[in-house]
């Protein structure tokens, strides 16, 4: 239990010191959420679809947690690089305690993140329809954010160096965004994309967001929680298990 | 305190290969209970290897390894229990204070709270860091990260302390210090030193029984007087050369110092 929670603490600690890191990665999620929001707002009205701030909103909330979550994983090779990964790996402790706090530590960073981009929405005149289910989304961002922690350090712990993060950002994290639905409604598409979409554990997540934000929904809360858990544990499942098998 | 009889490092025909690269090749050796034991060899010889099969963090070939009773392959957790280490490279924490580095370790560790603030400030004094306990590691020099981190493996007291070159680049001020108190911690609490170094004269004066790694085999074993008799030298370092030839050995960079190197130019340029 003491190892899961100074793991956890370390990168909170790490996280609140890298303030130029806060504010950087939250340029993207403005970007993607002021360009396309404005700048598609017309033709997605003219298309019948209402209101494309408000339909982005959620999905650029989604964005910044996958973003920064799959970023805390990866930041395994980090510690890789500067040694510090051994410090951990010789102490007399499980493994998965040292997994599970990381993770733990990393998700609640990317929540965070995610909830910083939230008020960001609100500023701009983003209104929930629903004020009561805030708490319930904000487990849904933790759910998505350990989920996407648990997947980045599955992959880093399989990886020696940064020279893999390339490929990681254009055939993990960009597909996983991209094809979730967060820029786009994920009905009437082709059958083909409709199938990529499905299997994007993401898509879920920003469909329970879009749900507790706007109470618009494709798959149902129901569904969506169940994929969610079930990606998770996998997740944490996986991650673990190659965790466990690094050797320095 | 004198070495008995009892063994807490066991080796037997330990071998590591890499591919078609054999880095250590079917070493044996003991060391006893309470001994100041050096190993020692040309860079490249397989000292970090099998300092790393000793600590759980590479898997033997084949052979086999007790520490403290446990085989650190087969039940890492337990022989985890038994050690300590400084490594050879760096293995801190940069973005944490000096302080945090200490009470990190100090939890992963599980040394009871009152014990460790007690332990870290009177380490942290002992390598005049104490003034500099909030800083972020980042901003020290190499010295001070290299005092810092023997600072951090002696918080534990462990029955084994691996020291993997644990003076490179200390002044020797720091380095006669650190082996001031890590003789108390041998005579008082009967604390197993494994260490490497480079410095003959260090080797000489601190271990009570070296032994010596060229190629991945082990060479010669046998106190420095032992050696010295053996190779009919003077001094433990010509003893060491003849034992070893005279060719200067290159290690080949691994993957992980290029990395480091890119790492270092990232973040410059990030920042």
């Amino acid at each position: 239990m003491k190892t899961i929670y100074i793991m956890w603490l370390r990168q909170i600690k790490r996280y609140l010191r890298s303030r130029s890191r806060i504010v950087g990665s939250l340029g993207q999620p403005l970007l993607f959420l002021l360009a396309l929001g404005y700048g598609l707002g017309s033709t997605f009205k003219a298309a019948g679809e209402g209101n494309y701030f408000t339909f982005l909103a959620p999905g650029i909330i989604g964005m910044s947690i996958i973003f920064t979550a799959i970023f805390s994983g990866i930041e395994l090779i980090w510690d890789r690089q500067f040694g510090f990964l051994k410090e951990t790996m010789v102490a007399p402790v499980g493994r998965m305690n040292i997994m599970i706090g990381r993770t733990l530590g990393g998700a609640t960073v990317a929540t965070i993140q995610g909830l910083i981009v939230f008020f960001v929405t609100l500023i701009f005149g983003f209104r929930p329809t629903n004020w009561v289910l805030l708490p319930v989304l904000f487990l849904c961002m933790l759910l998505v954010a350990l989920l996407f922690t648990a997947l980045g350090t599955a992959v880093a712990s399989t990886l020696e160096d940064m020279q893999g993060f390339q490929l990681i950002m254009n055939f993990l994290v960009m597909p996983l965004f991209f094809l979730s639905g967060a820029l786009f409604p994920i009905t009437g598409l082709p059958p083909a994309l409709t199938a990529l979409v499905k299997i994007d554990p993401l898509s879920y997540g920003i469909d329970s967001f879009r749900f507790l934000l706007l109470g618009r929904t494709v798959f149902g809360l129901g569904l969506d929680l169940i994929v969610l858990i079930l990606f998770t544990a996998a997740c944490l499942f996986m991650g673990n298990y190659l965790f466990s098998k690094i050797e320095a | 305190m004198p070495a008995g009889t009892e063994k807490i490092i066991e080796v037997k025909n330990l071998t590591k290969r890499f591919g078609d690269f054999v880095a250590v090749d079917g070493i044996s050796f003991e060391v006893k209970k309470g001994e100041i034991f050096a190993f020692l060899g040309p860079n490249g010889a397989g000292k970090s290897t099998t300092i790393k099969m000793l600590t759980t963090l590479l898997r033997p070939t084949s052979g086999s390894v007790s520490l403290d009773g446990h085989d650190p392959a087969r039940d890492p957790s337990a022989a985890r229990r038994a050690f300590g280490i400084v490594f050879q490279d760096p293995s801190l924490d940069d973005e944490l204070t000096a302080w945090e580095n200490m009470e990190f370790h100090g939890v992963l560790y599980g040394v009871p709270k009152k014990l460790r603030r007690g332990r870290i400030e009177q380490l942290l004094k002992f390598v005049e860091l104490w003034d500099r306990r909030d800083s972020l590691v980042k901003e020290f020099s190499g010295g001070m990260k290299r005092r810092l981190e023997i600072a951090r493996g002696l918080l534990h007291h462990p029955k084994v302390i691996f020291l993997d070159e644990p003076t490179l680049g200390l002044d020797p001020q720091t380095r006669n210090g650190m082996w001031n108190y890590l003789r108390e911690l041998n005579r008082t609490e009967g604390i197993t030193v494994f260490f490497t170094t480079h410095y003959m004269e260090e080797a000489d004066r601190a271990a009570e029984r070296i032994a010596v790694i060229d190629h991945g085999k082990i060479v010669a074993s046998g106190s420095a007087a032992e050696l010295k008799a053996r190779t009919k030298k003077e001094s433990l370092e010509d003893a060491f050369l003849e034992l070893t030839g005279k060719t200067i050995r290159d290690e080949d960079a691994s993957a992980m110092d290029h990395l480091r190197n890119r790492a270092k130019m990232w973040r410059r340029g990030g920042r």
